[in-house]
């Protein structure tokens, strides 16, 4: 087995992060699919509790019941939110997908920068979902039935409004997207290694197979 | 010794609760520590006795716990039905059907509730309340689906639909052919048809004809009302009529299993007697109980369907019906004798036997399906005045039980017992059917227990009691008078029902239930797992009667005002939302005399968030569950300025969902 895969990376060892490439852009474009932050609203007589779950096109779960009672507040309504990016969010990942496998195929040195919209993706949504809820959190309308200070909903963990303990937890697709990002990270480290070792033409270590450039074994 | 006797159980109990494990609650006192300190003393200080101890554990169901069973009971005079739960006995819901029901907004305005109502009119009369008799769950294969039920009213021989994803009547029906019934509604093993058996006979066709003519004009008609399951309707037009004697029929059970296709009733005016105490006649009591015999009737429906494909039947007021004469002669009526004014009958769970309760008669009289075969096949030459086959007592009969004075209604257990309510004897007996029901090798048809109960017992239910596979465990008492019961609340008494428990060797009676608004005759109990109602409506914009989208439901940024003129009339016609906490628009004007149709929207998709609609001044007031849209339609007959309000506590700001309703002179 080890030897199949030593003569095989032997032929083209850019085989091995070009792996992690594509296994990445397809992760990233798999995390369209799941939800990426999830509020989870708990109160007496909401015994199930109600949950919202945002993925990047767009919101699901208890979302009229919630604007419904967000409107108490004067919060605007959920789905006004990130509007601009829940259209873009589609062609940002499939051209950071796009991006990420079109580094499995080129060996220059600039394409690095290919890497950059894949790998940043995840903190770009935990930046752009923190901006939705500051804003919302501080944009409430004036004429309210209740006024309550301006605040900033927790991006993580616990919080409290009114009656309702909240629980915000990063979901599957954020995991999704920061695996991806990780896959990307280490792909492009091993672009290096070999590009390094051939320019030195240098034997090349991957865990237990050792390869010598021009294919001599 | 009473406290010592209360001492030893409270300890054999918490052996038993200590050893039942189960999820321990988070209270001070966990099973494993027995019972509380102060349970002791708790039941001493209440003069608790053993028994009642343990029927308190038996039916307490703790906050947040669910029955087990559902009861679905008549609720009498009131029209209306009632959801119990069992072995709680608290009463889930009280369901209009006959009679307008604020609460529900069910006849006040709504036009569906309205349009419900009106199918139950005679002539154009509103009939405005029901003396609701026999609720009958749907049935798949002769167990309950727990889809739909239906309900009959005695004093104007109507039935009533209602389908049990939101527990709302669908469907009034008028019998077009009949002013009373009684043995209704009864389904068929697959609920093609919703029987509605007839009661005091009168000239067929609601015709007028005097008394003098009562045996050549009086007629009694069973109906079998076909039931179209997809469109959760009676559809009248697939509907027939069989035109009977007139002997007062009175219940009726179907077959089922092995006498799938018959239906069985027993009737209790051979005599046909009509009445007269005032001109020297015996009275109607008297009178009906001349005879030693009265008549079992024995209905063949699949035959009479076969006489309908033939085209031998006569419409009558829009509905088919197969002749008396037909009947006697094709092979779809025959009678059997029965001892005199008999109550209940009462098919075995396998279809086997039918059970006729004797009510001035102390036995039981069990009649064999087969034997019944036997006779029609062998034919006979006995006819009453109408032609009708009547069969050999000997011939059909395959036991009669001595139960006791006043045997009326009998239900069955997984066990083979049959247990009857004895009206005069206050009690419930419970006895052993015989045949293939006996297998623990007791002696069959034979009284093995009586349970008092208080008092004067009507019908009696059993868990799944109706059904081809009886659950046992519990039986209701419906009794007519509580008399001493419960605390004295003027001289109209509650009714009560008692729960029995009936799992073990011995019957306990466990709880004691009042009804205080009408006097239940008869109710069906069925498994709750196997309901499975709406929590709030499938869509936003859902039609409660017609169960589908409303064309004129308002969506949310299109709530809108429209006037037009039709015939020179002003119609303001309104889409209105409503919401926690407002309605949108909350100013409504128009001009006296204008036509007004009002839609409103409950756009709530949370659970429980129902929304009212009550305009003061106009009798109106609306129900809007989740997701529910209603009409209401009047004229703005009175000016001025009036104020329109969600009358459910719905929200913290309830009192501010309000609105002004303006009619200008």
């Amino acid at each position: 087995m080890t030897k199949r895969l030593q003569a095989w990376l032997a032929e083209d060892p850019f085989r091995f992060p070009r792996a992690f490439f594509t296994v990445a852009s397809w992760l990233l474009l798999l995390s369209v699919l799941f939800p990426y932050w999830s509020l989870t609203l708990m109160a007496p007589q909401y015994p199930r509790g109600l949950q919202v779950f945002v993925y990047v096109t767009h919101l699901a779960g208890d979302v009229a019941e919630v604007d419904n009672l967000n409107h108490y507040v004067g919060m605007k309504k959920l789905n006004q939110a990130a509007q601009v990016e829940k259209f873009l969010a589609p062609l940002a990942i499939g051209a950071a997908a796009l991006l990420a496998s079109t580094l499995a195929y080129t060996r220059r040195r600039w394409a690095a920068v290919l890497a950059i919209p894949a790998m940043l993706f995840p903190v770009i949504f935990l930046g752009d979902m923190y901006y939705w809820l500051y804003r919302y959190g501080h944009n409430l309308d004036p004429n309210a039935p209740l006024r309550i200070p301006a605040f900033t909903p927790p991006l993580f963990g616990v919080g409290t409004v009114g009656q309702f303990k909240t629980v915000a937890q990063l979901q599957v697709g954020f995991w999704l997207a920061v695996a991806a990002s990780l896959l990307v990270a280490v792909g492009l480290h091993y672009r290096r290694v070999i590009r390094q070792a051939l320019e030195g033409n240098s034997a090349l270590r991957i865990g237990p197979i050792t390869i010598f450039p021009g294919g001599a074994t | 010794m009473r406290s010592s006797m209360t001492v030893v159980v409270l300890a054999v109990l918490s052996l038993f609760v200590a050893s039942c494990g189960g999820p321990a609650p988070k209270t001070a006192q966990t099973p494993q520590a027995g019972l509380p300190e102060d349970a002791l003393r708790i039941a001493q200080a209440r003069g608790l006795t053993p028994d009642d101890i343990t029927a308190a554990l038996k039916t307490y169901v703790p906050s947040g716990k669910l029955d087990e069973y559902i009861l679905f009971a008549s609720g009498g005079h009131s029209g209306q039905v009632l959801v119990i739960g069992v072995p709680s006995m608290r009463l889930l819901k009280v369901i209009g059907v006959f009679t307008p029901e604020p609460w529900q907004g069910y006849g006040y305005g709504e036009k569906g509730t309205m349009e419900v109502l009106a199918g139950g009119t005679l002539n154009g009369k509103p009939i405005l309340w029901g003396d609701t008799h026999h609720p009958a769950l749907s049935e798949t294969n002769g167990e309950y689906d727990g889809q739909f039920l239906f309900i009959n009213d005695k004093a104007n021989a109507r039935l009533a639909v209602i389908d049990l994803r939101d527990f709302e009547t669908k469907q009034i029906l008028k019998n077009p052919n009949a002013i009373s019934d009684h043995g209704g509604g009864f389904v068929t093993p697959n609920t093609e048809y919703v029987i509605e058996g007839p009661q005091y006979a009168t000239p067929l066709g609601l015709e007028y004809a005097p008394l003098n003519e009562y045996k050549e004009k009086y007629r009694g008609v069973i109906t079998f009302w076909a039931f179209d399951r997809a469109r959760g309707r009676v559809d009248p037009a697939r509907s027939f009529q069989i035109e009977l004697p007139p002997y007062w029929q009175d219940l009726c059970d179907s077959g089922k299993r092995v006498s799938d296709g018959w239906v069985f009733c027993n009737s209790f005016n051979s005599e046909m007697a009509t009445g007269g105490i005032e001109e020297g006649n015996p009275p109607f009591e008297a009178g009906t109980a001349k005879n030693e015999m009265d008549y079992l009737h024995i209905i063949n429906w699949k035959r009479a369907e076969e006489i309908l494909q033939n085209g031998q039947y006569e419409t009558i007021n829009g509905m088919r019906v197969i002749r008396l004469k037909t009947a006697a002669q094709s092979g779809i009526l025959f009678f059997a004798p029965e001892p005199k004014s008999p109550h209940g009958v009462d098919v075995t769970p396998g279809g086997e036997y039918i059970v006729v309760g004797g009510k001035l008669d102390p036995h039981v009289t069990v009649y064999s399906f087969e034997k019944i075969q036997k006779a029609v096949a062998a034919g006979t030459s006995e006819r009453d005045p109408y032609g009708v086959p009547v069969l050999k007592l000997e011939d059909v009969v395959e036991a009669q039980v001595e139960l006791g004075l006043g045997p009326l209604h009998t239900v069955y257990d997984e066990k083979g017992y049959g247990y009857t309510s004895m009206f005069l004897d206050s009690a419930v007996a419970k006895w052993s059917l015989g045949g293939p029901y006996r297998k623990d090798g007791k002696e069959p048809w034979k009284l093995v227990e009586k349970l008092p109960v208080h008092y004067n017992i009507g019908h009696i239910a059993a868990a799944e009691g109706d059904t081809v596979s009886p659950d046992g465990k519990y039986v209701v008492a419906l009794n007519k008078w509580s008399v001493d019961r419960f605390a004295p609340v003027g001289p109209l008494h509650p009714q009560n029902f008692q729960l029995i428990d009936i799992s073990g060797e011995k019957m306990q009676l466990l709880y004691d239930m009042p009804i205080g608004l009408g006097e239940p005759h008869y109710a069906q109990m069925i498994k709750a797992d196997k309901l499975k109602p709406f929590e709030v409506y499938p869509e936003v914009g859902w039609n409660a009667v017609k169960m589908s989208k409303d064309p004129n439901a308002a969506e949310p940024g299109r709530e809108r005002v429209e006037v037009r003129f039709e015939n020179g009339r002003r119609i303001v016609e309104i889409w209105m939302t409503a919401v926690r906490s407002h309605f949108y628009p909350e100013r409504i004007t128009v001009k006296k005399g204008d036509h007004v149709i009002w839609h409103i929207t409950n756009i709530e998709r949370a659970r429980d968030a129902s929304h009212s609609f009550a305009l003061g001044g106009y009798n109106i007031h609306m129900s809007l569950e989740p997701g529910e849209t209603g009409t209401v339609e009047f004229d703005a007959d009175q000016s001025g300025v009036f104020t329109f309000y969600c009358a459910e506590f719905c929200s913290a700001l309830h009192l501010e969902m309000v609105g002004y309703f303006l009619v200008e002179p």
